[in-house]
């Protein structure tokens, strides 16, 4: 059987019609091929990140990361990133536009089955809550340890951050997953618990998985805290619910 | 946890960087996770220089107990430093007496 990945920088029209750049991987071969956006956390467009958009892409996914700090550059991607760390982060708004365009990306692909997700991690997570929420074309989300989804303390909110996720929630349109590690503080456990609690009030379609032995970024193997069979499983849990929601069967795709 | 929380320290001095030395005039420091050190959390500090739009910066990442261990060494070093100085400053109007 044919193996082969396409792994590129690309550009991709963004929020307010900004032109930012991407990085891009996606399966060769005929497909069709569900997309997914992966959405970086706070230090930036790193080389895991990009690690973790190529492991999809071996999946079956076009993968697009987007580089949500492009507008602060030029400059490497750290430089650029604390830049935007010292300027207070990027406007909650400003991320959705920039999903949003990567959606349209996606969907424009001639190889796209038309079924698109989205998966981020750390803030990403919490960016991926927000999205999910606030755009109506999202097929299926995934949370990994997103923080900040509960805002207990209202000074947290600013202009650029207005609104605590949980309280769009309402608005949720997809099926939602999310992956935490139960010695992570931020999220906490109770805070999982209390987003779970709300996610079935509303009766939305989720899945959470927490993991023992693992706290924030159990995933990146890049650091300590990485946890190999937890972050085995995890991934396996990504791979099923997009299977699962963003796989087309050829009888879905008949029709 | 991925946080904006930065520490902001207003200084006078120097540092070298990729493209060679430059005045700097602050310093933001932060803990939280790392760029490049293997490290869950790391505390950061960007040398920028504000007044020219801080594009540049010299950058430390650094675990928790080595940023301690330099705040110690630093506060070591001026203590020393100041000492030995105003000792030789004192020997100097001894002698010039």
């Amino acid at each position: 059987m044919y193996e082969g990945m396409l792994a590129e920088t690309v550009a991709f029209r963004g929020h307010n019609g900004d032109l930012g750049e991407a990085y891009y991987a996606r399966p060769l071969g005929g497909g069709p091929w569900p997309g997914v956006v992966l959405i970086h956390h706070l230090p930036g467009w790193d080389e895991w990140i990009k690690e973790a958009t190529r492991k999809l892409a071996y999946h079956g996914f076009a993968t697009i990361a987007p580089h949500l700090y492009f507008r602060e550059g030029p400059g490497s991607p750290d430089d650029v990133g604390a830049r935007v760390r010292a300027a207070g982060g990027v406007a909650d708004a400003q991320v959705i536009g920039d999903v949003a365009g990567c959606l349209e990306f996606l969907r424009a692909q001639p190889y796209a089955n038309g079924k698109v997700g989205l998966i981020g991690f750390c803030s990403g997570g919490r960016h991926v809550y927000l999205a999910a929420c606030s755009l109506p074309d999202v097929d299926a989300a995934v949370d990994c340890w997103g923080g900040n989804v509960i805002v207990d303390d209202p000074k947290q909110l600013n202009a650029k951050r207005p609104a605590a996720p949980i309280d769009l929630t309402e608005k949720l349109r997809c099926p939602l997953l999310g992956l935490f590690g139960n010695d992570d503080e931020n999220p906490h456990r109770d805070q999982v618990n209390r987003t779970e609690a709300v996610l079935r009030k509303l009766g939305k379609t989720y899945e959470f998985h927490r993991y023992d032995g693992a706290g924030h970024a159990f995933f990146n193997a890049a650091r300590p805290a990485y946890r190999s069979e937890q972050a085995a499983d995890g991934w396996n849990k990504v791979f099923g619910f997009y299977r699962k929601h963003l796989v087309q069967t050829p009888a879905a795709r008949a029709a | 946890m991925c946080s904006y929380i930065v520490e902001k320290a207003k200084l006078l001095g120097s540092a070298k960087g990729a493209n060679g030395w430059m005045r700097i005039d602050t310093a933001h420091v932060y803990y939280d996770h790392p760029f490049h050190a293997p490290l869950d959390h790391a505390l950061g500090i960007d040398f920028i220089n504000e007044a020219q739009g801080g594009r540049e910066r010299v950058a430390v990442e650094l675990s928790a107990d080595s940023a301690r261990e330099l705040v110690e060494k630093i506060l070591d070093a001026l203590a020393t430093g100041e000492r030995e100085h105003a000792a030789a400053a004192h020997h100097a109007e001894a002698l010039a007496d």
